[in-house]
């Protein structure tokens, strides 16, 4: 079966039960399988009234039926802003922001990494901060009484090699997915 | 009363206001801030992608606060809940303690005890030195004046990380420091909803359109001077995001945004140039003039 986009239907076959367990073990999951589909995350999220594609309603259902390819692939988790206004309203008290954030980080180890996340990682790597510091910002700085600041990248460079960070941005990079 | 103040990213490169007034209202109540020499990020904006890398990079923050044997003071809500929140896990789990202090070890960095307290510099206000204290320093009050107070999101969720000490629904802590300047604290419709800074590097469309729908209710709702904040995100949304909304609707905002530690110093009288008034896209002319009125 396919809709009026195209896109075919995921039928019981290609559905991944064990999703649901996998979700409950990550950072936050811990009550994913308590979700009743209220809706109240959905009525509650401010990028989702600016933005129809965006449904934390329908994300935590696709985790419960095993939709584990659509939901780290497709489903656009990186529109979460992470306010906590739905886990904050949850009546089930499902971390649901938590959770967005871990399917984040399992997109990126998956390959999946939002591609706007890679220089992020590189300037990260590169200055310790988002921004580098450079004689112009430290001249501004000096104007309104403020000290000097340098740039000390060389802990979070080794944090991201430790953490496999620094791989998956360099593999993301010069993947075209 | 010292405390250790963390800058992160955004504030010394975007927000020299806010860090100009912040030090010059510490100074003026008592408060030594002591410069964390070669901090960097707090680790917010990775947390997307590695949470181990961003508790990490929280931990290192941590651990200096902890050798310097300091309360661990940020401006930056990001931070404040990025630190806030590590220093939470890491005190829970001691199976990720260990893990992460391997990461520190190996990057040449001190292991983390578990000990430091963080602080949003507001809450540190509003706790520590207190609205009655602060309303007796008041040289200029600002009387007349309208502000609606932002306190965002990353000053006080998720509420169990900073133990319920503000409603996230309808927080009061900032609207208390307003209120003790002398100014009239303006409640609008969902006064809490987020400024969408979250999402500005994956969708900017979306971003600021939830900005500009919060900006419309507070210039809709009439009357109002300027809204607080504290924190650089949302002054970027509110502030920074102004003259695009402004040309795409074809409506005028003018919503002077103000951090507010620059109204408190202006309530105390200090200096308005070394406060950072200057920095201003959106020029508080009309605020400044009410209160030198």
């Amino acid at each position: 079966m396919t809709d009026s986009a195209g896109a075919s239907a995921v039928t019981d076959s290609r559905l991944k039960p064990v999703f649901k367990n996998e979700v409950s073990e990550l950072p936050g999951g811990e009550r994913v399988k308590s979700c009743f589909q209220c809706g109240t995350c959905t009525a509650s999220c401010p990028v989702r009234a600016v933005d129809d594609s965006y449904n934390p309603r329908k994300i935590i259902r696709m985790v419960l039926l095993g939709m584990r390819k659509e939901v780290l692939e497709k489903e656009p988790i990186w529109l979460c802003t992470y306010c906590y206004t739905c886990q904050e309203r949850c009546p089930q008290e499902v971390s649901i922001t938590d959770i967005i954030f871990s399917l984040k980080n399992l997109a990126s180890k998956e390959g999946f990494m939002h591609p706007s996340m890679v220089p992020q990682v590189e300037i990260l790597s590169e200055f310790g901060r988002l921004y580098e510091m450079t004689d112009f910002d430290n001249k501004k700085r000096a104007k309104l009484g403020l000290p000097p600041l340098g740039n000390k990248p060389e802990a979070v460079e080794s944090v991201f090699d430790s953490t496999g960070l620094s791989k998956e941005a360099e593999e993301r990079k010069g993947s075209s997915k | 009363m010292k405390l250790a103040l963390f800058l992160g990213c955004t504030i010394p490169a975007r927000g020299l206001h806010y860090e100009a007034s912040a030090r010059k209202v510490a100074e003026f109540l008592g408060i030594e801030f002591v410069d964390m020499e070669g901090a960097g990020c707090c680790g917010m904006p990775v947390r997307n992608v590695s949470s181990d890398s961003s508790i990490a990079m929280s931990a290192i923050a941590l651990a200096q606060a902890e050798e310097m044997g300091l309360e661990l003071v940020t401006l930056c809500s990001a931070c404040n809940a990025t630190l806030t929140e590590a220093a939470h896990m890491l005190h829970e789990d001691k199976e990720l303690l260990k893990r992460v202090n391997e990461i520190l070890t190996k990057a040449g960095k001190k292991p983390y005890k578990g000990t430091t307290k963080v602080w949003h510099f507001t809450r540190f206000l509003h706790e520590k030195i207190g609205p009655e204290k602060i309303k007796s320093l008041v040289k200029k009050p600002l009387t007349g004046v309208k502000i609606f107070s932002h306190a965002g999101c990353h000053y006080l969720k998720p509420r169990t990380i900073f133990d319920c000490f503000d409603s996230p629904e309808d927080p009061q802590t900032l609207d208390d420091l307003v209120k003790a300047i002398g100014a009239e604290s303006v409640k609008i419709i969902n006064p809490n909803e987020c400024c969408g800074g979250g999402i500005l590097a994956f969708s900017e469309d979306d971003s600021v359109k939830i900005a500009g729908g919060k900006l419309k209710r507070v210039v809709d709702h009439g009357g109002i001077d300027a809204m607080a904040l504290h924190c650089p995100f949302c002054n970027i949304q509110y502030e920074s995001h102004q003259k695009k909304l402004e040309k795409d609707s074809g409506e005028k905002i003018d919503l002077p945004i103000l951090f507010i530690t620059e109204l408190i110093g202006l309530a105390f009288g200090l200096d308005t140039k070394e406060l950072g008034f200057g920095q201003h896209r959106v020029k508080p002319k009309d605020l400044l003039a009410k209160v030198e009125a």
